[in-house]
């Protein structure tokens, strides 16, 4: 477990990260660390340089945004989990960061370095896409420019962002008369999920308002249910819910591996869709 | 004081281990020290047609780089060290690096050494080799089918060997049989997954000869053994060290090349060597655990009396014969499967077999746990087809507790049990009547609970070395003890057994500390180096505390034998008239004339006034052989509530009643049980090894592997009864495999009583989501 040699530096700014990433050279940005190093240490990634933003106070920490939250990129699961303005606006998001992996992961690894990862069994890209947060990038050439998280995971480890950008902020629109809850059933060796499911839902009483169901694990990119929004309007009906999550993975193409057959993921995002958007409609209804 | 002997104190060796102060091996640090890495072969079956190492020679750092064709004619293959006898045991050579050919994902075909470990890795790369490769299998059962890869030229349908163990008439039973249940069962590969991975540093003084290897190993003095045949070295010039070593599982017992190969390094170059495994290359090469596939059946009366058990098992070995590898499946387990019960008639034929895995050994329990999981699922199965409560079943079979020793079909002498009372300790623990009234009621609910129930019993305690002899192990099984009482009082004991992590640090303190009428502190355990240790045969099958405890209460015995005849002497009274009371041998009628140990070993040691005849000193050594092997044995109960929706199993609990014997320490005790309990776990829900067509090990990182972890493990609810063995002198049985022998068929059991209104009798363990959801999909008639 021994990684290829490799030049290392700490940026000292935003801006000096910004110039070591223009140079084209292949560098790549390290935080938390793990998910780069591991793949290092394989030596499936052998990165000529990286560069450290991790000591960046610019990039970490949760103001209030608007009526949601500005989650800097280098904040790691363990403050997402404790914080409280987090548990106040957006509770999912700190569920789901309490949840991920364990202790020692949760206190190194950070939100932004998941998310340009893309991992397709990771948690938060669903919860991004459920909640339509924005997700703000920075290039020396480009400036600033904001990619919203519908649109920003193209593949199994392919984000919209081009290798001079760097991932610096996350803005959560406000929660509204929303409540969102995460599902999810996880491999028992690695923790991450086979399916993963948030539902963000809106209720006038018994009637849902709006509703929004992001699938993680599943298939190759995480992705945004469309199906479910037929439960708008319905007073979240069991047959219909049956119905559309069964239609939302429908026809997806899914890769059986060790851990579970594709009968058995399909069959679980199902379960797990219907889970997470009965949960979300009790807890919007609370 | 009151006896330490039976208090549960903190274990002493902890405070190093959890606040870094212990030496691992890769911990040594030697001036001059080299690295060594190997080159490992990708494909699981090939032939080597070409290997250049020339650029890797050249790479910056490198000091040297050897191949097969260096090693193969100045060192001796890997030995096996269990001839099994009374079969066709077939060893085929396993050379230290593979020349013409390999034959497992994993086979080392060269050694880099260097100056730096990272400079080595990167040369690693640089090792040109060409390879043809050839069909490869890594089923147990496919590797006997005509037309499979054959792994070793001499032997044409893999069969390493085929054993049979026969008792009473098992195909008259079959035949006049009211009824039989059969099964086929899958018992997974499984990865030890120790939390220290191997390492080897050597060192070799050419001036004096000596060679010093420090290891992760259970037995230094049987690695010491193995790698003089190795490496053609006299025995005395070897001195293996075991510093601390992070657990085993069975894994460090056997002899590997890597030792062997960084210890003839060092002696080519004339400086130290290190090799430290990852954890990739640990799960690709260190020995892995059970792999059996297994065609059993279970025979007996309509009332329940099983008359008859038959076997059909075929037993993986992977590429080559591992160290203890031909007596797992048959003499540690074939000869156990009478189980806890009265079964006059037993057959089994095992056949052992090569494949292109990695080379499978001893794991927790090894060969006893899928023994057990065998019978244990029978019994269930057999209880369902006749309509009668397992339970039930398991009473009316159980060996009576009055008919101990007791000689089972196979020719095993159980030494003592008391197997009712275990299982009905266990179930007053669990309420038994409430538990299936809410089963009833959650069943209505269209809720699956289920209760899973095992009575294992377990031979270990290993063992008489006349019976090692006649079973082929290439060893003796005594162990021994030095108990050195120095000036001042205090004691070292130096043992044979290698503990590491079982904690006899503190059991064996209060052994002896118990007999001295000392607080523990003034008693130290060394172990783990053959320099100063007497000739042990190292800490594993339950064995240590029965076999080598033995040798430290026989050895503080003479220790104390003598003390009491200097005490009569300095105390000017007769031996006789002299009695241990209150921590000190004091005259009888006169309990102030008293002498204690830290006095009378100050006199024996200055040697100023001595006994005529006696010698000066304070010291004895014993070796304790024992006359038969203990067996522990209990009772487990879990309940489980499966998922019908996700095929998810939840332990609600685990209750687990064992007898070990008088517990010399009740903390650690549990502490095993839990340990063992979750290994069991692990097998039983999530862990397997998978192969690919390939023989391609998929679940080669903790990624895809799942060993077990605290936040999936339930709460484990422990009790004992105490049964004391007759065959040694402190009367315990082991405790380190118990966990790992009951919980998983507990858990299976569980599971398939849950799902019996579905009228599913047997999942194949790892009982995983994926699995149970199939099982259940199947039984309602869809397909998954």
């Amino acid at each position: 477990m021994i990684p290829t040699s490799f030049d290392y530096v700490r940026a000292g700014s935003v801006r000096e990260a910004l110039g070591l990433l223009a140079l084209g050279d292949g560098t790549k940005v390290i935080a938390g660390g793990h998910s780069l190093l591991p793949m290092m240490r394989f030596r499936l990634v052998q990165a000529p340089k990286l560069v450290d933003i991790s000591r960046l106070e610019e990039l970490r920490g949760v103001q209030e945004y608007k009526k949601g939250l500005r989650i800097g990129a280098t904040t790691t699961y363990a403050e997402l989990a404790r914080h409280p303005l987090v548990r106040e606006r957006c509770p999912v998001i700190a569920e789901v960061a309490a949840d991920i992996a364990d202790i020692q992961v949760r206190n190194r690894g950070t939100i932004g370095g998941s998310l340009a990862h893309a991992d397709p069994a990771s948690d938060m890209p669903a919860v991004m896409m459920a909640l339509d947060a924005e997700f703000q990038l920075r290039s020396k050439k480009g400036g600033r420019r904001t990619a919203r998280a519908r649109e920003f995971f193209k593949g199994a480890f392919v984000t919209d962002m081009t290798e001079e950008e760097l991932f610096t902020d996350i803005l959560v629109p406000g929660m509204g008369r929303n409540a969102a809850v995460y599902v999810s059933f996880d491999s028992a060796a690695s923790g991450y999920a086979l399916a993963g499911v948030c539902a963000s839902i809106g209720r006038k009483r018994a009637t849902i308002s709006d509703i929004s169901v992001a699938v993680t694990g599943v298939a190759e990119v995480v992705f945004l249910a469309g199906a479910l929004e037929r439960m708008k309007d319905t007073k979240c009906d069991a047959a219909v819910l049956a119905a559309a999550a069964k239609e939302a993975v429908a026809g997806l193409e899914i890769a059986g591996d060790v851990h579970a057959p594709s009968s058995y993921r399909r069959h679980i995002a199902e379960v797990a869709i219907i889970r997470a958007v009965e949960r979300a409609y009790q807890r919007a209804g609370a | 004081m009151a006896t330490l002997f039976g208090s549960g104190i903190k274990r002493r060796e902890d405070p190093r281990l959890i606040t870094g102060q212990a030496t691992y091996v890769d911990d040594v640090k030697l001036p001059g020290l080299a690295y060594a890495v190997f080159a490992r072969s990708p494909y699981a079956h090939a032939k080597i047609t070409r290997i250049d190492v020339s650029a890797a020679r050249q790479a910056p750092g490198v000091i040297a780089v050897y191949t097969g064709a260096d090693v193969k004619d100045r060192l001796v293959p890997v030995p096996c060290a269990w001839n099994v006898p009374n079969c066709d045991l077939k060893i085929p050579a396993h050379p230290l690096l593979a020349y013409d050919k390999v034959r497992y994902a994993g086979d080392a075909v060269a050694m880099v050494i260097a100056e730096t470990r990272a400079q080595a890795r990167d040369a690693v790369d640089l090792v040109d080799v060409d390879y043809e490769p050839l069909r490869a299998t890594a089923d147990p059962e496919q590797a006997t089918q005509p037309g499979a890869a054959r792994l070793h030229e001499e032997i044409p349908d893999n069969i390493g060997f085929t054993w049979v163990v026969s008792g009473g008439d098992a195909a008259a039973a079959f035949q006049h049989a009211e009824v039989a249940v059969s099964q086929r069962i899958v018992q997974q590969r499984l990865l030890p997954t120790a939390m220290e991975p191997r390492a080897a540093v050597a060192q070799y003084n050419r001036g004096s000869g000596q060679l010093t290897l420090w290891a992760t190993s259970q037995n230094p003095h049987i690695h010491r053994f193995l790698c003089s045949v190795m490496l053609k070295l006299p025995e005395h010039r070897i001195r293996v060290i075991a510093p601390e070593v992070g657990g085993g599982f069975g894994s460090k017992i056997p002899a590997y090349p890597d030792e062997a190969l960084v210890s003839f390094a060092a002696m080519e170059l004339g400086i130290p060597v290190k090799w430290t495994e990852d954890r990739s290359e640990n799960y690709k090469v260190t020995i892995h655990g059970r792999d059996h596939i297994e065609y059993v059946e279970m025979c007996g009366t309509r009332d329940g009396k099983i008359t008859g058990i038959r076997t059909r098992v075929y037993a993986g070995l992977g590429a080559y014969a591992s160290t203890a590898a031909p007596g797992i499946p048959t003499i540690l387990h074939g000869l156990v499967y009478s189980g806890s019960y009265m079964i006059p008639n037993i057959h089994g034929t095992i056949y052992g077999v090569y494949t292109n895995g990695t080379p499978v050994d001893a794991y927790r329990g090894a060969g006893r746990p899928e023994a057990a999981y065998l019978i244990e699922r029978l019994v269930d199965i057999f209880a369902r087809k006749i309509g009668m409560d397992p339970i039930e079943v398991r009473r009316r079979n159980f060996i009576p507790k009055d008919k101990f020793p007791y000689t089972v079909a196979t020719g095993l002498i159980y030494d003592s049990g008391n197997y009712e009372a275990a299982l009905d300790k266990a179930l007053g623990i669990l309420d038994l009547k409430a538990f299936r009234a809410e089963q009833a009621k959650a069943r209505k609910d269209g809720r699956y609970l289920g209760m899973g129930l095992v009575s294992y019993i377990e031979i270990c305690g290993l063992g008489p070395s006349q019976v090692a002899g006649a079973v082929g192990f290439g060893g003796g099984l005594y162990d021994s003890a030095i108990v050195r009482v120095y000036p001042t009082g205090v004691v070292k004991v130096y043992i044979g057994a290698s503990p590491h992590g079982q904690g006899e640090e503190t059991t064996f303190a209060q052994i002896v500390a118990s007999e001295f009428g000392y607080p523990v502190e003034n008693v130290e355990i060394i172990h783990g180096d053959t320099d100063n240790t007497p000739q042990g045969w190292g800490t594993y099958g339950s064995r240590t505390t029965a076999v080598c405890g033995s040798a430290v209460k026989v050895a503080a015995l003479r220790v104390k034998e003598k003390a009491k005849l200097l005490a009569a002497h300095l105390l000017e009274a007769n031996e006789a008239d002299l009695e241990w009371k209150d921590d000190a041998f004091r005259v009888k009628g006169s309990p102030d004339k008293a002498k204690g140990m830290a006095e009378l070993a100050l006199m024996a040691n200055v040697a100023w006034n001595m006994p005529p005849g006696m010698e000066p000193g304070l010291e004895a050594t014993a070796f304790f052989d024992p006359t038969n092997f203990v067996y522990p044995f209990g009772t487990h109960i879990c309940t489980v509530e499966v998922d019908e929706q996700t095929g998810q199993v939840k332990i609600l609990r685990y209750i687990a009643v064992d007898d070990c014997g008088p517990p010399i320490n009740p903390m650690i005790v549990d502490g095993q049980i839990h340990g063992g309990v979750i290994q069991g776990i692990g097998e039983g829900l999530q862990e397997i090894a998978v192969y690919d067509e390939e023989a391609q090990l998929v679940t080669g990182t903790m990624m895809d592997y799942a060993v077990p972890k605290a936040s999936q493990m339930p709460h484990i609810e422990v009790a004992h009864t105490i049964t004391p063995s007759p065959v040694n002198p402190l009367g315990v049985k082991g405790c380190g495999e118990a966990g790992t022998i009951a919980s998983a068929a507990c858990l299976v059991n569980a599971v398939c009583d849950a799902l019996a209104p579905l009228g599913i009798t047997h999942i194949d363990k790892p009982l995983t989501p994926a699995r149970v959801w199939a099982a259940i999909q199947k039984a309602k008639g869809a397909t998954p």
